[in-house]
This record gives structure tokens, C-alpha cells and sequence, in this order.
């Protein structure tokens, strides 16, 4: 047990660097900009995995170091704990006066004391002049029940690993959305996950409302409304999604993880004829969301990309220029400015789809759009028309979960048995006069105590 | 009582509860400098007798009593005024925190009679409620969507009494360390004379913290398991889950390296004292400078 304690205390330290690096599972941006600020130092952490701590080798080599160590140890003793269950405490040794807390008293009749210990709840040895008396084996089975849970939860956490899948898709809201690898905007799978495994639901975007605090513009109430159906094509019912409530099918689950503005907008060309109409997903920036993203127009000769800004509640000052100052919509504006030239789509680089790589375009325009204002530059024209909230869907599909919090809720029962139990043997031998002496595992307190009111209660009864 | 007026009455209540463990402090200082008797012929003689402050223990233990009432009054109230636990920014933790360390505190006193501890003790309280309410304080406003949930009332009361306990258990912990020095140099000065045996000082800390352990493993879990309906993931290392988790261990290591390897005294509580920085650590680090979604601070 001491090895899987050294290994737990390595995966303590372990887990250290990951906390003071940014991590790529969860913060991809952060990790990106490290790279674009210390790249000589960016690669070397890259290559102790200082990025990736909980999936690197060096981190996964303890985590099953510590699995083995575990069983190795419990097994062994799960099957002695067993054997010693049934059996009788071991014999009295010879020389009490050498064991904690001997005492001798007056030569007291044995079937008394044993008959005092059998009430305490002590296994009892009992031989012609002497008994042996332990009690407290519990504590090892509660410790033995919390290492097995500890197996149990790493287990679980194998379980959804492998067989579990996670990914996001931004849906506006209006928008239908059936639980298929390709509707997904992010979808990672486990290793022994099929594709064709997720739960076959549909979700619609009914309607999303967000309350915010008029003083503090903080968020106060998400309420995102969804008809929904499994298996897609079947009747549809109508449910809510909240940042805490999330909507649940057997293992998968529904949460609302983001939200923004998707404004809305008509491109038409040099002819008037309409080569863009709909919403753009933008990302939010601040709490008040203004948010940033790029409308992608490639469809025109030359095609047009629009970098742009959406504030929902348009306010100005003099040093930070426009802003937004209430995260609802109040005084949309969009602020666009119009570049001209290769949108590099087809060079089979992945593109973000809030940003647009200006390097081989010229900047022909800029302009802030209030609602229902068109701008005309060179090429065509551009009505702002209105705008959508968006909402991002994370749907998880974790098998192992339930495992997880069997084998914790286990484990902390374990604990409590184990640390509030007390393992101590009492042993009585019958001379001249009667000595009794004990032994306390672990040396925990208590036993002395015990012995007193021992001696007490058999010097009462005669 | 508008909601208003409830949150600057809870703020009149912190600042009394700092009157009176200022005072607190005064009475236990005094106490133990009282005490001090130092015969005419030598200073080499100098001796304890608390039989001159008996009263002003007394006193000061009735400050800490009176002291803990007006802060759960505070907390109390700041929670009307918000119409919800006082559990949602880092002003709100640090004041519930203080009190749950102060109920530690009077539940130690009572049981193993610490008196001696109330000096420190009235020190850390004030320290906490001044950067609270100095630095961290927020005005009492609404949840934000992602905390509600009944689970905050059980995971932060949870960790919170847990770090309330903790820390009390580091205090002793390191009144442990000071008292060995002293030993280990001579004998105690005799302001220390006061304080129990290291034997008692070292079995208190393990007391403490085998209490709460399994408490603490619960805030861990129930919190794991709000994430699980928050964030959907039940563990994701993020930097508070990872900083939990390395309390839980270090916690877990103190308590084996007691039970099973039979460590007693020095070593004991420098793990002691290790473990509870972590939580310290977790708690400035994570809420104040840290990155990750269990950012709740509203700094
Ligand atoms: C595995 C999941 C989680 C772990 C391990 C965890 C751990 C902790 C710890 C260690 C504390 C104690 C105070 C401190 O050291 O700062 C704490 C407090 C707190 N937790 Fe969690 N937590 C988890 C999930 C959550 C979730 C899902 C929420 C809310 C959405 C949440 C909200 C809070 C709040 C508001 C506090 C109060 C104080 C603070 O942030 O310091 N926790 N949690």
C-alpha cells in the first residue's frame, strides 16, 4: 500500500503543471498564443507534453503504475482480510507485562470478563487460563472497500475515455440539428466508440432568453427552449435547457454552453443580385457581448470578405471608440470593414470562421451599419437586416459516469469506516493474580480509556 | 427590510465583529503577559500563574463567543439582502470561511479547551474579515446562471467548513513546530508555558483533520457531480479540480503516513502544513489569478 500511496502522491505532483500551463483540451487559444509569445520555450514544454499534462505519457504511465500497485496490493490482502475474518485471534503472548498498558488486579473469574468482552462485540479466544480478545476488523474492511472503489473510479474514467464522445455545434436559433458526426461543428470519439453509436435524436431551436441585471449587466437566467424528439422523425416534444439542467437521453447528454449574436445580413452584387442572405455566427468578446466575426462572401467576382464587429447596445467614448454597454439588443450596429480579393478558402488550409486572412486583399470600405441601413461600396451592397441569438450544444456521451460516482460515493464510505474505527486487541491471563494488557493498531488513542472501564466494571460486579 | 439596507447592516456587523475580536486579541495577549510572573532576585525564575487571569480568559473567550454571534449575523444578513446563500463571489466565501474557522475554533475550545489558540486565531479571523471586506468586497447582487443550483449550498458550505477546519488544524500544526523548536533549544519560553504538550498539539492536528477529511472528500465529490450537470464532464483538470485533487492527496498522504508508516510530531505536521497550504493555494491562486471555468471570485 505504500507504493500506491507514493504513486498517488506522484500523481498529486504530477497534475501540478498542468494547472500553471495552459492546457489544449481546455484552452487551445491560450496555448496557441504561448506559441506566438515564447516560441523557443513553447516547444520545448511541448515536448515534456507541458501542454497536453493529463494525456501525456509520462502522466498516463503513473495513472497505470498506480492501477497495477492498487490491485496488487488489495488483492493479497482482500484475500487475507477474508481468511481472518472466520478465524480466532491470535493466542496470548507469554509476557503480558511487556504489552501497552498492562495492569494487574485481583484475581477476577475469567467467564465474567469474557462474558463482559462477548457484550463489547469482541471476538473471543479463549483458552484455560488466558483469553485473547480483538476487535475492529471492520476498520480494514472499509480500508480494503476504498482502495477497490479507488480501482472502481479508474476504471470508470477508462470506461468514458473509450467508449464516450464529446463534441459541440453552434445552432441559431431556428435551426434543427440531428445527432450525426456531420452536424457536429467539434466531435471527438473514444477509441472503441462507433460512429454510428450516438443516440439518434433531433433538436430544434425554439427560443432563447437571457436575463441580465440592469445594474451590473451580469447574466442572471439562461432559458433555452428546444422541441425535440428520439428518435428523429418521431413525435416531438418541447423541453427546456438551462446551464444547470441539461437535457438528458440515457447515457448522452444536452448541455447549453455558450450563446451569442449571429447578425443577419444581405449581400448583393454589382447587378443586384443577392449573394448572401442569413446569419453569421459571431464571437462574443466581452460581458456585454460585443463580439467579433467575418462574413465570407465567396461567391462574388472578386469575392468579399467582411471583418466585423457586432455591438448589441452601440455606445461611444473617446478613448475606447465604439463599444457595447448592455449585452441585450437595444441599438444594434454592425461595423464592418469590406475587403476585396482572395478569401484563401480553397488553399486547403483549415480557416477560422470568425477571422479572415487579409493578407492577399486590398480594403475597399468601412462603415458602421445601424439596423436596416444599407451600404454601398464598390462591388455590391450590404443591408444589415436583423440579427439571431445563437447557442453552442456540448453533447457528451459518458458510459462510465454512474461508475464513477458508485465507486467514489464507495470509496468515501470506505474512508469513514476505516478512519473512525479502531483495530485493538485486549488480552487477560489468569495467575497469582489476573493481568490484562493490550495492543492498539496503528497506535490509535483510546485503547487505555478502554482497559480503565474494563478494570472498573469487572471490580464492580463482584 | 429592503435588501439594501440588509446588506449595509451586514457590513455594520463585520465591522463589529472586528471590534470584537480585536478585542478578543487584547484579552488573550493580555492574558498570557499577565500571567507572567517574574520573582524580584531573578529573571531566570519567571513563572506562570494564570490564577491572576482566570477572569480575563474568561473574558476573552466570551469575546470570541460574542465575536462569532455578530459575524453570523453578518453572514446572515448578507444573505437576506441577497435573497439567496451568501455563497456567490470571494467577498461572500472569505466571511462564510472566517466563520466556519471561528465555529471550529469554539467547537475545539469547548472539547479539547484551547484557549492558548485564541490568540492566533483572533489574528487570522481579523486578517480575513479586513482583506474581505477591504479588497474582496462586492455588492450584494444576484447569481450568476451557472451557480443556480441546490449544489452550491452543499459543495462551498462543504469545502468551506472543511477549510475552516483545516486551517485550524494548520495553526496547531504550526504551534507544534514552534513548540519543538523552543524544546528542542531549552525549555518554553514562559508565554508558552500555557500551551499543551507536543504530544497533545500533534494529536490534536490528526483529530482535526481525520474529522474532516471525509467531509472534504465530499465537497470534492458533490462537486464533481454539479460539474457533471454544469460543465458536463464530471473531471475535467481544471485548475481548481486539479488543486482539490492535490489537497485530497496530500491529506490522504498525511493521514496514511500517520496510520500505517506511524509518523508522530516534526514530520507530521510539516505535511500537515503542506497539505493545508495547498488549500490555501487553491483558494487565493485559483480565484484571484487563475484561468479555468470554477471562477466565481467576481473580482
Ligand atoms: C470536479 C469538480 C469540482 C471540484 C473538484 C471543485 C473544488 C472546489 C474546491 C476545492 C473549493 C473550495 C474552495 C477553494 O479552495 O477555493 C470549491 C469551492 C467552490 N466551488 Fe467548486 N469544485 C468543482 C465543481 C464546481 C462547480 C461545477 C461549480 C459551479 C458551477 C463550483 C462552484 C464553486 C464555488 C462557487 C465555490 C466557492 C468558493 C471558491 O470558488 O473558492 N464548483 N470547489
Amino acid at each position: 500500500m505504500r507504493t500506491a500511496l507514493i504513486l498517488l502522491l506522484l500523481l498529486g505532483i504530477a497534475a501540478i503543471p498542468g494547472s500553471l500551463f495552459p492546457q489544449r483540451t481546455q484552452n487551445p487559444i491560450q496555448v496557441k498564443q504561448y506559441f506566438v509569445n515564447n516560441p523557443d520555450t513553447a516547444r520545448f514544454l511541448d515536448q515534456l507534453s507541458l501542454f497536453d499534462v493529463y494525456g501525456s505519457p509520462w502522466f498516463s504511465a503513473i495513472y497505470l503504475l498506480l492501477f497495477i500497485s492498487l490491485i496488487g496490493c488489495v488483492l493479497p490482502r482482500s484475500i487475507e482480510h477474508l481468511k481472518a475474518i472466520g478465524a480466532k485471534p491470535p493466542l496470548t503472548p507469554k509476557y503480558l507485562n511487556q504489552m501497552e498498558h498492562f495492569t494487574e488486579i485481583k484475581s477476577v473469574d475469567l467467564d465474567l470478563i469474557e462474558k463482559y468482552l462477548r457484550k463489547k462485540h469482541f471476538r473471543i479466544r479463549r483458552d484455560a487460563a488466558s483469553i485473547s480478545a480483538e476487535k475492529g476488523y471492520i476498520r480494514e474492511s472499509g480500508n480494503l472497500l476504498f482502495h477497490l472503489s479507488l480501482v472502481l473510479v479508474l476504471i470508470a474514467i477508462g470506461i468514458g475515455s473509450l467508449f464516450g464522445s464529446k463534441g459541440d455545434a453552434i445552432l441559431n436559433v431556428g435551426d434543427r440539428f440531428i445527432n450525426t458526426p456531420t452536424s457536429y461543428d467539434i466531435l471527438g470519439f473514444g477509441k472503441y466508440q462507433a460512429e454510428d453509436s450516438l443516440a439518434p435524436f433531433s433538436i430544434t431551436v425554439k427560443e432563447f432568453k437571457a436575463e441580465y441585471d440592469p445594474i451590473t449587466n451580469a447574466p442572471l437566467d439562461y432559458t433555452l427552449t428546444v422541441k425535440t424528439a428520439n428518435p428523429a422523425g418521431s413525435t416531438e416534444k418541447t423541453e427546456i435547457i438551462k446551464v444547470n439542467k441539461p437535457l438528458t437521453y440515457g447515457s448522452t447528454k444536452i448541455y447549453l454552453q455558450a450563446n451569442g449574436y449571429s447578425p443577419v445580413v444581405i449581400v448583393k452584387d454589382k447587378f443586384g443580385k443577392v449573394v448572401f442572405d442569413g446569419p453569421t455566427t459571431f464571437l462574443p468578446q466581452d460581458g456585454n457581448l460585443s463580439s467579433i466575426g467575418a462574413i465570407k462572401v465567396p461567391d462574388m467576382q472578386p469575392q468579399i470578405g467582411f471583418v466585423s464587429s457586432f455591438l448589441p447596445t452601440a455606445d461611444r467614448d473617446p478613448i475606447r471608440g465604439g463599444f457595447s454597454s448592455y449585452p441585450e439588443v437595444l441599438d444594434p450596429r454592425l461595423l464592418i470593414s469590406i475587403w476585396k480579393g482572395d478569401l484563401g478558402l480553397n488553399t486547403g488550409i483549415p480557416q477560422s470562421v470568425y477571422r479572415i486572412d487579409t493578407s492577399k486583399m486590398e480594403r475597399i470600405g468601412l462603415k458602421a451599419l445601424a439596423l436596416n441601413e444599407t451600404y454601398n461600396f464598390n462591388e455590391g451592397s450590404i443591408t444589415f437586416t436583423g440579427w439571431k441569438s445563437w447557442v453552442n450544444l456540448q453533447i457528451i456521451n459518458d458510459p462510465g459516469k454512474g461508475y464513477a460516482l458508485l465507486g467514489a460515493i464507495l470509496a468515501i464510505s470506505g474512508l469513514l469506516i476505516s478512519l473512525f474505527t479502531r483495530q485493538r486487541r485486549i488480552w487477560v491471563k489468569q495467575g497469582e493474580k489476573t493481568q490484562i494488557a493490550g495492543l492498539a493498531k496503528n497506535g490509535i488513542p483510546g485503547l487505555e480509556d478502554e482497559i480503565k472501564s474494563l478494570v472498573k466494571e469487572i471490580g464492580n460486579e463482584r | 427590510m429592503n435588501d439594501k439596507s440588509a446588506a449595509l447592516l451586514s457590513n455594520y456587523f463585520i465591522y463589529s465583529a472586528m471590534a470584537v475580536y480585536t478585542l478578543a486579541f487584547f484579552a488573550h495577549a493580555v492574558e498570557v503577559a499577565w500571567s507572567v510572573k517574574t520573582p524580584a532576585v531573578s529573571v531566570k525564575k519567571t513563572t506562570l500563574d494564570f490564577s491572576r487571569t482566570a477572569r480575563v480568559s474568561r473574558l476573552a473567550a466570551a469575546f470570541m463567543i460574542l465575536g462569532f454571534a455578530l459575524l453570523l449575523i453578518a453572514v446572515v444578513l448578507r444573505g437576506i439582502s441577497a435573497n439567496r446563500f451568501p455563497l456567490g463571489n470571494m467577498y461572500e466565501f472569505s466571511i462564510t470561511g472566517a466563520l466556519t474557522f471561528a465555529a471550529a475554533y469554539l467547537f475545539s475550545l469547548k472539547k479539547y479547551k484551547v484557549v492558548w489558540l485564541g490568540l492566533p486565531v483572533s489574528i487570522a479571523i481579523l486578517l480575513t474579515l479586513g482583506s474581505a471586506i477591504t479588497l474582496l468586497y462586492r455588492p450584494s447582487a444576484p447569481l450568476v446562471p451557472a451557480l443556480k443550483s441546490t449544489w452550491l449550498v452543499i459543495h462551498v458550505s462543504a469545502a468551506i467548513i472543511s477549510g475552516g477546519v483545516f486551517l485550524l488544524a494548520n495553526f496547531i500544526a504550526a504551534t507544534y513546530l514552534l513548540m519543538d523548536r523552543y524544546e528542542q533549544k531549552g525549555v518554553r519560553p514562559v508565554w508558552a508555558q500555557k500551551v499543551p504538550s507536543l504530544e497533545a498539539l500533534d494529536n490534536l492536528s490528526y483529530r482535526l483533520v481525520a474529522l474532516v477529511f471525509p467531509l472534504w472528500s465530499f465537497a470534492v465529490i458533490a462537486g464533481a457531480i454539479w460539474a457533471e450537470a454544469a460543465w458536463g464532464r464530471y473531471w475535467g483538470w481544471d485548475p481548481k479540480e486539479t488543486w482539490a485533487f492535490i489537497t485530497w492527496v496530500a491529506y490522504a498522504a498525511y493521514l496514511h503516513a500517520r496510520i500505517t508508516i506511524g509518523w508522530r510530531g516534526r514530520k507530521a505536521a510539516w505535511l500537515c502544513l503542506f497539505a493545508g497550504s495547498t488549500f490555501l493555494f487553491n483558494y487565493v491562486y485559483v480565484n484571484v489569478w487563475g484561468t479555468g471555468r470554477h471562477t466565481y471570485s467576481g473580482l
